[in-house]
């Protein structure tokens, strides 16, 4: 990185020459430049964001039937084709304007779109380098305005990014609380700190309004430090604000009454008037308390205009940004306390991870209304984002110093639409993930340690799942060395992407194991298992036939737990299926702890069950093999008996070994030609097979495929059970639905099982019905 | 006869406000006095009453406003010149000292105190002059002293006024105008901060909130920008200087209005906004920074105050505080930034005594406590 390559909006006229002869590795920051088309760009004072949409090429496995008449696959159950598939990808890339002109240059060179006309642009300094991209890119500048793009930028983040915003707290264990994206994200009051300050109330995606403002801001605060002190640059102002001591500058309540303010509430420390005290000639001041001062003074001021504005127009989500704040500690720091202070905690200062992007991302909206970008759901790609980074000054130098680095965004589009689950109890409360392993220090040590470890044997199987292909070891070594720098950043940086979390941890590795094109390492196991499993599915069937109605109920659900053993993402688990693939359905059993379980709510449920059946069963499956074909089918198979409709959701990507959406449909079919039971459910469509929409190994209740939510709503699902360690203990398991539900799963890592109070193998048999609704299935009875 | 000089406290009759930066004394100056009376004087009486009716300046740093003098002014059945006098609060320990020297505690009179250094002080009153002060609430004297003094005039003119054509400033003009029926009113006290009252009676009104910037913010950031030493040198730069060198308009950034959001390209987009540049800072005079400082202030004030004023439902807006005194900049662009903003829904009411009604009211507390006697 270049020296003195940090400039301020004056000097970047004369920096941008200066610093041509820069090494970046561009190729690693513009990615996918090839494909690109549908430019903008957002010039600010100091940093430039750089906006495209491109098309990544991705290897996908697809599984395929056999036409089965013909008998010459032997005893194959599907097939397995690597395919490549066109997925649209939207990257943002902030850099200092500084590095523009290296930037333009390189752009210019590997752009081979020919169709790209216009690049959107927004920002104040874009009228500043309109002629310089104009000439480089050979595109014309087409300026929006700044505050819609802001808007624009905003929505979509809150909409897209699990995690966008969060609360600041300085001096709690972890720095950022990550807020529940609201189901309803308007509406909203975005405070931009810019030079001065927009207060901007956002009603929905298309109406907003400014509604105040002021003209104390960044501005002043950079202007006014630059007379007062000898330091020029707002980064390095802060840092020195954030050593001085106000209160030698400022005039405070105890100064004036020698200690509060008591009839008022007013304490002593309550600064009285800013710089009261440096209304004198004979005194030096220093620097650094001016520069606390003045930083007090203008966060103060700001915090004071907000709440006055949410006041009246009674809104309580405030999101603070511009770049006053822009992941500054010190003054996010300032701006939270302030808020506090004027509302009396009634009202929480908001910020968010990518504020920085807020402009370019809506200015490329703009720019492609015509895809209509906002029909889709799109996700963020942790193997291609940076993350957020935190800046404080007490950081080390080494981490600063990214300031004069490349940052980047890319978010996926997703396939399908995603939406939140209409059983949720509580929308607005519901969290996913279990643990928040940001705020827990221990847990976090061992999930990262533990991922870590687990990483040569995901880099083997990677590779063995092509053997085809003789650089796959080399791709898996590149995985290897990236997810690897991911979980070091997260150990230095563990809210980088929102609250980290087991899901977090296990969908930045499938996003990692994407990025190099191991689209699903599990296929050839999750293929034999699934053939093996098949083979023995009449006889698990028939066993259970025979059993009386009460024996068979708990045989049911034994034989879900045993076959929710076998998981390949259970490193105690794959050790043993490594060694032994023969480790058998029954052996599984027989591992199973003895009831009492761990949680055991076994006697109620099937209580339950002598009552009436349930209308309709949602059934979030997990695993591929035994899990699904000994396991699940069998249950299944005794809900459609019982008259219950069954919806079986699974993954619309693979995720480890959990079975996907078509993998299950070819298994139906096939078990469904062996049992009449299932035929019959599949043909008079009382068994569905959807697509979850997810493709992680655990699940968010809240991003669900919009067709499984229709389908929920109009089946009228009273029941909805959730199958695996993933989606039922490290997510869901403290979910509250608005229906009975059912969380079955088999504790396969001896350090959760230690945390829950249990040991290796411990069940979760949780049956919950919401409250209110306990006394209903008895009066049905009657 | 006995019976109802009895019931007027001795003089001298003085109230006192020491506020963050300035301490104003009211001083009431009997012109009523009777042979007898005259005959019974103590010579400490009589020296104070001189020493302060005679001279317009005590000490350095002592002022009497002689042109806010209330002469014939009737209190508690006297009649009487009320003087007013200001000196700085770091002069306090001074004035302290003095009142020991002049053996002040002799008199048994009641000082009656309001503003923070009547906490601060009291001490100090007591354990170098012997004296013991009266506490009083500030608020609570500057509610009853505005209303006082609007009451009885400015020597039978108004004390309150406003400004007729706020937004055209060539047509500019003060008005005076009466305060006859007050409540609710949105009461603005810029001292070295800023508080903002909502009143709705003489003993009903609650703080709504308060700034720190206000008048200290001001002279403490000219000090250091210009290193100026006082108000009136700060104002007098200020009176001289161009803004808008030193502030970033709408039309800096825009190249001209904002229309989306309807901002006019001459409103400040940014404060201080062009000292981000090096090559501004370097053109820029004293007097357009302390212009710039005092603009920033007063708008920020005026902001402030529009928004608790919409808040709390209350239309008229009444300024008041030392940071007005000899300050027509300020007073002339609260008045604009109320009736722009509010479209002229809100009007900036002004009163000519600015500073001193906490000072008054702590002065009628005295009368009011020995009437109770």
């Amino acid at each position: 990185m270049a020296e003195g390559a940090r400039v301020d909006s004056v000097t970047a006229h004369a920096a941008h020459t200066m610093d041509k002869s820069i090494t970046l590795p561009p190729d690693e920051i513009f990615r996918n430049l090839e494909n690109a088309k549908r430019f903008a760009i957002d010039i600010g004072g100091s940093l430039t964001k750089l906006a495209y949409y491109s098309t990544v090429q991705h290897k996908v496995a697809k599984v395929r039937s056999f036409d089965h008449t013909a008998k010459e696959h032997g005893d194959r159950l599907y097939d397995i084709a690597v395919q490549e598939e066109v997925t649209a990808r939207l990257h943002f890339i902030k850099f200092e304007n500084a590095y523009i002109e290296t930037c333009l240059d390189f752009i210019k060179d590997h752009l081979v779109n020919t169709d790209t006309k216009v690049i959107k642009a927004t920002g104040g300094g874009a009228h500043k380098f309109k002629e310089l991209i104009e000439k480089k890119l050979g595109l014309k500048v087409d300026k929006e305005d700044e505050m819609t793009c802001l808007i624009k930028g905003c929505n979509f983040v809150l909409r897209n990014i699990p995690h966008e915003a969060f609360v600041y707290t300085k001096h709690a264990d972890s720095e950022f609380r990550f807020q529940n994206t609201h189901p309803d994200i308007f509406p909203y009051l975005l405070v931009n700190i810019g030079s001065g300050v927009s207060i901007v109330k956002v009603e929905s995606e298309d109406k907003f309004e400014r509604i105040g403002g002021s003209s104390i801001g960044g501005g002043t605060f950079w202007g006014l430090g630059a007379l007062l002190t000898k330091t020029k640059r707002f980064d390095e102002l802060l840092q020195l604000a954030s050593k001085g001591q106000h209160t030698n500058v400022d005039m405070l309540v105890k100064d004036i009454y020698g200690g509060s303010y008591g009839s008022l509430g007013l304490t002593g420390d309550l600064i009285a008037s800013s710089f009261g005290k440096s209304a004198t000639a004979d005194k030096e001041f220093s620097q650094g308390d001016m520069a606390k001062s003045l930083l007090h003074m203008i966060s103060n001021d700001i915090g004071q205009l907000a709440c006055l504005y949410a006041k009246l127009h009674n809104l309580s989500r405030v999101y603070f940004g511009g770049f006053f704040i822009r992941g500054h500690p010190v003054t996010m720091h300032t701006i939270t306390y302030s808020i506090n202070y004027f509302t009396k905690g009634e009202v929480q200062a908001l910020f968010l991870r990518h504020e920085g992007y807020l402009g370019a991302i809506g200015a490329f909206l703009k720019g492609a209304e015509e895809d209509n970008p906002n029909q889709y759901s799109w996700g963020e790609n942790y193997a291609g984002s940076s993350g957020l980074m935190s800046v404080s000054p007490d950081m080390n130098p080494m981490q600063r110093s990214r300031s004069g680095t490349f940052d980047m965004l890319e978010m996926d589009r997703l396939e399908r639409q995603l939406v939140k689950l209409p059983l949720l109890q509580d929308p607005s409360s519901y969290i996913p993930d279990t643990m928040d392993l940001t705020e827990d220090a221990l847990a976090r040590e061992y999930w990262l340690y533990c991922f870590e470890d687990a990483l040569d044997g995901v880099v083997k199987r990677a590779v063995a799942s092509q053997p085809e292909a003789p650089e796959a070891q080399e791709r898996a070594e590149k995985f290897r060395q990236k997810y690897r720098h991911k979980l070091q950043t997260l150990r230095n940086q563990p809210f980088a992407y929102g609250s980290l979390t087991v899901r977090s941890l296990l969908d930045t590795r499938e996003h990692c194991l994407n990025e190099f094109n191991f689209p699903d390492p599990y296929s050839k196991i999750k293929q034999r298992e699934n053939d093996v499993a098949l083979k023995y599915y009449l006889k698990a069937v028939k066993a259970l036939d025979v059993l009386q109605w009460e024996e068979r109920q708990f045989a049911l659900v034994t034989g879900v737990l045993a076959g929710n053993v076998f998981d390949w993402g259970a490193k105690a688990v794959s050790d043993v299926l490594e060694s032994d693939p023969e480790f058998g359905f029954e052996e599984a059993k027989r591992q199973l702890e003895e009831r009492p379980w761990l949680v055991d709510s076994y006697d109620q449920w099937f209580a339950r069950l002598k009552g009436p059946p349930h209308k309709c069963a949602l059934f979030f499956v997990d695993n591929s093999g035994v899990d699904i074909i000994l396991g699940v089918m069998p249950f299944v198979r005794e809900l459609l008996s019982r008259g219950t409709e069954v919806v079986l959701a699974s993954n619309s990507s693979p995720a480890l070994n959990d079975v996907t959406n078509s993998e299950l449909q070819i298994l139906t079919e096939r078990i469904a030609a062996m049992d009449p039971i299932v035929q019959g459910g599949l043909r008079d469509e009382r068994l569905l097979l959807v697509q979850s929409g997810s493709s992680s190994p655990c699940l968010d209740l809240s991003r669900l495929d919009k067709v499984l939510a229709t389908v929920v709503r109009e089946r009228n699902t009273d029941l909805v059970i959730i199958e695996g360690m993933g989606r039922a203990i490290h997510t869901n398991y403290y979910a509250m639905l608005s229906c009975e539900s059912l969380k079955m799963a088999v504790i396969k890592n001896s350090w959760l099982a230690n945390r829950l109070g249990g040991k290796l193998f411990s069940v979760v048999f949780k049956y919950e019905v919401p409250a209110g609704r306990r006394e209903r299935p008895v009066s049905s009875i009657l | 006869m006995k019976l109802i000089s009895d019931k007027k406290p001795a003089f001298p009759w003085f109230g006192m406000d020491i506020g963050g930066t300035l301490v104003k004394l009211v001083y009431f100056e009997p012109v009523d006095i009777t042979a007898e009376e005259e005959q019974e004087e103590v010579e400490n009486l009589k020296s104070i009453r001189r020493y302060l009716t005679s001279n317009v300046a005590y000490g350095k740093t002592g002022v009497r406003d002689v042109h806010l003098e209330l002469r014939n002014l009737t209190m508690c059945g006297r009649t009487g010149n009320l003087h007013f006098i200001r000196f700085p609060t770091q002069g306090m320990h001074r004035f302290i000292e003095m009142g020991s020297e002049k053996n002040f505690s002799s008199l048994h009179t009641t000082l009656c105190a309001t503003g923070g250094g009547a906490y601060k002080f009291e001490n100090d009153f007591r354990s170098i002059a012997d004296l013991e002060l009266l506490k009083l609430d500030e608020l609570d004297c500057l509610i009853r002293g505005l209303l006082f003094v609007d009451h009885v005039g400015f020597n039978g003119h108004p004390e309150c006024y406003y400004f007729q054509n706020p937004s055209d400033t060539q047509n500019c003009v003060k008005r005076p105008c009466t305060l006859d029926n007050p409540f609710p009113m949105l009461l603005v006290n810029i001292g070295s901060g800023v508080s903002i009252l909502a009143v709705y009676s003489q003993d009903n009104y609650k703080r709504v909130t308060g700034t720190s910037l206000g008048g200290g913010t001001f002279l403490g950031l000219c000090c250091l920008l210009t290193g100026c030493e006082t108000f009136e040198e700060a104002l007098e730069m200020a009176s001289k200087g161009d803004s808008t060198n030193v502030d970033k308009l709408v039309k800096d950034i825009y190249g001209g209005d904002y229309e989306r959001f309807g901002l006019q390209g001459s409103a400040v987009a940014s404060s201080f906004g062009h000292m981000m540049c090096k090559e501004k800072r370097d053109s820029i005079s004293k007097e357009d920074l302390a212009r710039a400082t005092l603009v920033t202030i007063t708008n920020n004030i005026g902001s402030i105050a529009r928004m608790c004023a919409v808040n709390e439902k209350i239309e008229r807006v009444v300024f008041v505080g030392n940071f007005l005194r000899i300050n027509t900049v300020s007073t002339k662009l609260l008045a604009y930034a109320m009736d722009f903003w509010s479209k002229g829904q809100l009007r900036a009411l002004f009163l000519e005594h600015e500073g001193y009604f906490g000072a008054v009211g702590a002065l009628m507390e005295l009368l009011k406590a020995s009437e109770e006697l």
